[in-house]
């Protein structure tokens, strides 16, 4: 039973190695862009069948933005970030439950014990790109905030002169703002990366101990819990992008 | 005692000991907002949304403590 922390490379291309994470992000983005380019070709006025399942689920989420931007101009400016934010984990957190994942591969030679190195792992696994996600999160936020309140005004936020009311309380807490922004990124991909990963462990260690029926809950559980990362990480960014976009109350 | 078996009982106390704060924080954000939801049942859908939020958060520092957990016993 190998439960290996870091994703395994499989071969390299020059001198950047690709881990078989890379190849389930790849193979993932081409089949959500292929399924959209197949649905806006096939566009109907009333949607029946797959087009009607995607267009619930876009409003559903639209409503949810909704809820919590208040404002459906701003929402539609969220929009594009946030869903795809939430499809794509969904979609990587949901991977890691599909038989054969982890376990078909090539068996190598590591640190002198031949270990099983597998073809595909499900991406949310590999805290590199759990990584990338809350930097994409961390800068966006950044960007919509000084496009929509002005740069001096959004670094007015953090940088508070002690020379007016709250005197040097609020350069204090203007300067814990800031350490708290750059612990959102650590907080965002150790969150989204420890969740999967263990339910990855904890699936490895109940099939090896019991290979049917008694994992089923276990199974349930992955899925509840890939759903529910998803829509946090999601909602996270949104209120933080709704956050970022208000004015500073003073 | 040998290393691997400090590492398997440090990862166990990692993980044990962090279990504990974020268990009894999640206990008490999901009996208030029961409380607020049974004073209120019109307000449950923003109440709802709100502890999912509140709890992720809360979870998030049990999952920091597992994943040092991790690191001691496999890396």
């Amino acid at each position: 039973m190998e439960i290996s922390l870091a994703a395994e490379t499989l071969f390299h291309i020059g001198s950047m190695p690709i881990t078989n994470t890379l190849v389930m992000t790849l193979i993932l983005s081409i089949l959500i862009i292929a399924t959209s380019f197949f649905l806006k070709n096939k566009i109907k006025l009333v949607p029946k069948g797959f087009q009607n399942i995607v267009e619930s689920v876009l409003e559903a989420l639209l409503n949810l933005v909704d809820s919590v931007t208040q404002d459906r101009k701003q929402s539609q400016k969220f929009f594009p970030l946030v869903a795809t934010i939430f499809i794509f984990v969904i979609l990587s957190n949901w991977i890691e439950l599909v038989p054969g994942l982890g376990t078909i591969g090539i068996h190598e030679v590591v640190h002198g014990k031949t270990v099983l190195v597998p073809f595909l792992r499900s991406v949310s696994a590999d805290l590199n790109f759990t990584l990338a996600l809350a930097l994409i999160s961390f800068f966006s936020i950044q960007f919509f905030g000084i496009a929509a309140i002005g740069a001096a005004k959004y670094a007015g936020k953090f940088f508070v002169s002690p020379l007016h009311k709250p005197y040097f309380i609020g350069t204090f807490v203007g300067a814990l703002e800031l350490i708290g922004e750059t612990a959102k990124i650590i907080s965002f991909s150790f969150r989204l990366f420890g969740n999967i990963f263990a339910g990855e462990v904890l699936l490895i260690v109940m099939l090896n101990l019991v290979p049917y029926i008694v994992p089923l809950p276990f199974l349930f559980l992955e899925l509840f819990v890939g759903f529910i990362q998803a829509l946090v990480f999601a909602m996270l960014t949104l209120v933080f992008l709704k956050m970022a976009t208000v004015e500073a109350t003073h | 005692m040998d290393a691997e078996a400090a590492k398997s009982i440090g990862a166990a106390i990692a993980m044990g000991v962090g279990a504990i704060g974020p268990g009894l924080g999640i206990g008490i954000l999901a009996s208030k907002a029961m409380e607020s939801i049974g004073r209120n049942p019109e307000a449950t859908a923003k109440v709802q949304t709100a502890m999912i939020l509140a709890i992720a958060f809360t979870e998030a520092i049990a999952i920091y403590a597992l994943v040092v957990a991790l690191i001691i016993k496999f890396v």
